[in-house]
């Protein structure tokens, strides 16, 4: 019964051999069957459970409804390390757009040394975020970074230091994050550039239609799928946001750069409170539940609309 | 009737009333001018690359330098006196707390996370991979929609449950639990990897295969795992990077006998007696960089292709 | 006949790479000149020399009496037309269409006037606020045609317009553009690698082959006097018979059969040499009708290919192959021998050695 190589002709109908292969097919992805329902299902319902339990420093079942979240949002942390995000995030991520972008349509001008500059933009992603937020804390230091250096250089009264400032810590790590990360919205979009057919360049040349305005009108607009890449991958990199600020400001100075990923960890480890950490993580499925449902949304309406065009 | 007359080759000559100034008019190729708009993109370009050039050459210069020399602050000068004694003192004597190791059993520890969880993460990835793309069973999309919907899920949500599964497991900060960890969160990605390669191959393979009377695994071993050393390439970059760059799972996951790179990194920075040794610090910063860097910079193109790769999970 | 598009000494190189060499030729005006060869022989590059979408590296090019050499494309007085069709997709037909005069800021009313004169000579007007997406491939090459209409240019270039439809579409939308140019007595010129676009449309093909022309005649010369061995076997399916043989006595003995040449000048002064002799499938009677032809002999059928309105058959000149085309009437089988026969005033002798035509 082993032997599924050797087709024996009527032995067996072929729905059922091919329902043995499928078996083992499914033996196959086991592992990933259950970790994929283990982990990414099981394990977030007892996170979301959690949220609306007593639990302390172990989790418990005694139901308390949205205390935890009345709790959470009358945190003074949350609050901040939420309007941060929301700040960091937009910043972020139109900053990170912009460049990119720029760098793209400037990297696709037939530039000689391409592939050194590709290098150079994109070297920073290869470094974790950690490593990004210690050499920027280095460069933004007070006292013996950038800013004393351009004062030495004679530009007395020069002023750069934000990590020091409580409110202008969090342009350090827009700078930081913008400076790991637009190398790759560079890639992605040049690639987007370039998977855009040369005869729609030779067309617009033949209509007279300006560089810029090609990209303008004719570019981006077809560019649609590696744009919405570029988002997908900043959105999830922003809600995530917990490496560099650790090595960049640990959250200071003071709690001025608290983000939601920080509240969480430090609710789970250091004050043992499982009931705030599992809201704060809930809080923060939440955007990506958010997508995921306008993305279900896009696509139902996309099918919807392909099929009006049929008839 | 001859054929001669239509020997000669080539276009035939000039008919009459073409133009009089063939001679004088332009001719050959269009005169190059280095225009304004060249200047300013070569501008943009140089600037930004200078921007991005930056913090690697101040970290270079700071760790060549003696501390006295890094506080008198002159950030982007070159070492009056090149020495070496940081990067020394990052690698095997820099203190954490009561022990001064320095970065060295970081490296053999992420050494020892990052080589069997990429091993063992992409053996998974590949047969999932394979299974989803060419046997497609009942609830297949359902898993493997699940399976996206984790690539994006904040790990924060995840890390509290998994905590209490791995306790339970009595594997909570061990070495084999933290491999579990990047093992399971290296999955989504992976798999997704791997479909979409599968995907690219076209079907006729996979129905000669069958069509010579090779079963479920025989198609795998002999026909798809051959296929798959490019992506396979491109996996092993993705992963061996994401786990040497992870910090959150160490923190949470390795325990204290396990500290990764990143983790042991962190911990040196954190420590201060008195001043900081930014000279130390920015030694093991690189240090900790150099592998990551190091894959960058041999592999290249692959890892480009790999971000791009990634990037088609949105 | 007025010159429209005129090429002097073009030569392009892409590094050391010589893409197009010393390249000569004039298009008259309203005349639908081919560009016929296989990939890579250069005639699409030409085509976007012309359309100064590529750089020349020496000569010129004028279009329309002017000197265009180093003008813009939208300079040159051109429309063109592409094989992907090259529409913007987020645009509908009419903004298709119109995007290059508003660019170039026309008056709306013009634009509009063009745009539906455009539209009435192909068709579109229904089609006008749909987006390319929605369009099939016959609609999108149209209103890719239309696009270069609405310049209201002397010159239309068309690269492999039709090669991206299948092969019902393809003869519809070629029948369709020879009544444009019969309607417009524009100057096209059109690139394509199928010979027979190249036969139905053309005025004159230009047969190109490692960035050289072969050859530049109307169809009907190139199908009968092609110019050497590499024309006479790249026009015509299926392809011209090529029998080798020495000359000898004003004869070709070809593998043991002996085929006069008589009123041939040639047969004298290249005596001894080797030639080739090309018959087209066609010009070769079999059966009762071979009596009548000069030259005739016998063989067996190898293979038998009925296409419906004739049928093609294979058989040998003692070890050299040769296909006939049969009326479809006539029943043929494998083994069967059969009496061919050609006239050898209808075949074209090459010389061996250069491949040129005698």
């Amino acid at each position: 019964m082993a032997d599924l190589t050797v087709p024996v002709a009527g032995a067996a109908p072929p729905a059922r051999r091919r329902r043995k292969i499928q078996f083992q097919a499914i033996i196959a992805t086991i592992p990933m069957i259950g970790i994929a329902i283990s982990v990414f299902f099981v394990a977030i319902l007892f996170t979301i459970y959690w949220s609306f339990t007593k639990s302390g420093m172990f989790p418990g079942w005694v139901w308390v409804g949205l205390r935890q979240y009345e709790i959470l949002w009358n945190t003074n942390n949350w609050q901040i390390a939420v309007s941060n995000i929301w700040f960091f995030g937009a910043m972020s991520l139109v900053i990170n757009l912009i460049v990119g972008f720029l760098l793209a349509v400037f990297m696709d001008q037939n530039i000689r040394q391409e592939s050194l500059f590709r290098s150079i933009f994109l070297y920073p992603f290869a470094m974790s975020l950690y490593v990004t937020g210690l050499a920027w804390q280095w460069i933004l230091d007070p006292n013996l970074g950038l800013q004393v250096a351009v004062r030495s250089w004679g530009w007395t009264d020069f002023q750069f230091a934000p990590l020091g400032d409580p409110k202008q810590a969090m342009i350090g790590l827009i700078l930081g994050g913008t400076w790991q990360g637009a190398g790759v919205t560079m890639a992605i979009l040049l690639a987007g550039v370039r998977g855009v057919d040369q005869e729609i360049w030779k067309a617009a040349k033949i209509d007279g239609i300006p560089t810029w305005k090609t990209y303008l009108y004719i570019v981006i607009p077809m560019m649609r799928g590696a744009i919405a890449t570029t988002l997908v991958l900043q959105l999830t990199g922003i809600i995530r946001t917990f490496d560099l600020v650790v090595s960049m400001t640990g959250g200071g100075p003071g709690i001025a750069t608290w983000m939601p990923a920080m509240y969480v960890i430090n609710a789970i480890q250091s004050k043992l409170n499982v009931g705030q950490g599992s809201a704060a993580a809930t809080m923060m499925l939440a955007p990506i539940a958010v997508l995921l449902f306008i993305r279900a949304i896009v696509s139902w309406w996309n099918k919807r609309s392909a099929g009006m065009n049929v008839s | 009737m001859t054929a001669d007359t239509y020997a000669a080759t080539g276009a035939q000559p000039a008919m009459a009333g073409t133009k009089a100034d063939a001679a004088t008019g332009p001719s050959g190729p269009r005169p190059k001018r280095i225009s304004p708009g060249r200047i300013g993109i070569y501008c943009f370009l140089i600037i930004v690359a200078a921007f991005f050039c930056v913090p690697l050459y101040v970290m270079l210069v700071t760790s060549f330098k003696a501390m006295p020399e890094v506080r008198e602050a002159h950030l982007f000068n070159l070492p009056r006196e090149w020495t070496i004694d940081p990067w020394i003192k990052a690698w095997n004597s820099a203190c954490t707390g009561r022990d001064c190791t320095g970065l060295a059993p970081g490296f053999l520890n992420s050494v020892k996370i990052a080589v069997p969880s990429v091993f063992i993460s992409i053996i998974v990835a590949s047969l999932n991979g394979y299974a989803l793309t060419f046997w497609r069973y009942k609830g297949a999309e359902v898993l493997f929609n699940l399976l996206v919907f984790g690539a994006f899920v904040p790990y924060q949500v995840l890390v509290y449950p998994i905590i209490i599964g791995l306790r339970e497991m009595h594997l909570f900060a061990t070495l084999p639990g933290i491999i579990i960890v990047h093992t399971v969160f290296g999955m989504p990605i992976l798999t997704l990897l791997f479909r979409n390669y599968y995907s690219s191959i076209p079907l006729e393979i996979f129905k000669a295969a069958r069509i010579d009377g090779a079963g479920f695994w025989q198609t795998y071993f002999r026909v798809m795992l051959p296929l798959s050393v490019p992506i396979t390439t491109v996996a092993v970059i993705l992963q061996v990077t994401g786990i040497w760059n992870d910090f959150l799972f160490g923190l949470v996951f390795a325990g204290k006998d396990n500290i990764p790179m990143t983790l042991q990194l962190n911990n040196i920075v954190k420590t201060t007696f008195g001043t900081v040794e930014y000279d130390v610090n920015m030694a093991a910063t690189i240090l900790t960089a150099l592998v990551p860097l190091a894959i960058y910079f041999i592999s290249g193109k692959w890892f480009v292709r790999g971000i791009a790769a990634g990037a088609v999970k949105g | 006949m007025q010159t429209s598009v005129s090429v002097r000494d073009l030569s392009l190189n892409f590094g050391s790479v010589k893409v197009l060499e010393n390249l000569s030729l004039d298009v008259g005006q309203g005349e639908f000149l081919v560009l016929l060869g296989p990939s890579g022989c250069g005639k699409s590059t030409l085509l976007n020399c012309l359309a100064g979408l590529l750089d020349i590296s020496a000569g010129q090019i004028f279009i329309s009496g002017k000197n265009v050499t180093w003008e813009e494309p939208k300079d040159r007085g051109i429309g063109m037309v592409f094989q992907s069709y090259a529409l913007y997709p987020q645009m509908t037909v009419e903004r298709n269409l119109s995007f290059g005069l508003r660019v170039a800021r026309m008056p709306a009313a013009e634009i509009a006037q063009r745009v539906q004169r455009a539209s009435d000579i192909l068709q579109i007007g229904p089609l006008l606020d749909r987006k390319p997406g929605q369009l099939s491939g016959g609609q999108r090459q149209r209103v890719a045609i239309g696009r270069a209409l609405v310049r209201d240019v002397d010159v239309f270039l068309f690269d492999e317009p039709l090669s991206n439809l299948d092969a019902k579409l393809r003869a519809e939308l070629r029948v369709e553009i020879k009544r444009l140019h019969q309607r417009l007595k524009n100057t096209m010129i059109y690139v394509t690698h199928d010979q027979i676009e190249a036969m139905t449309l053309a005025d004159r093909i230009a047969i190109m082959r490692d960035g050289i022309i072969q050859q530049m005649d109307d169809p009907h010369t190139i199908y009968n006097k092609p110019v050497n061995l590499f024309v006479a076997g790249f026009i015509g399916s299926p392809p011209m018979n090529f029998l080798k043989g020495k000359l000898e006595a004003g004869s070709v003995k070809i593998d043991g059969t002996s085929v006069s040449l008589k009123g041939y000048d040639f047969t004298k002064s290249m005596e001894g040499a080797d030639i080739v002799v090309g018959v087209r499938p066609e010009h070769i009677a079999i059966g009762e009708d071979s009596r009548k032809m000069p030259v005739t002999m016998e063989g067996d059928i190898e293979i038998v290919e009925p296409m419906g309105s004739d049928t093609i058959a294979w058989t040998k000149i003692g070890a050299q192959p040769l296909t006939f085309r049969a009326a479809a009437e006539i029943h043929l089988v494998p083994g069967q021998k059969v009496a061919f026969g050609f006239d050898p005033a209808r075949v074209s002798v090459f010389d061996a050695a250069s491949g040129v035509r005698v």
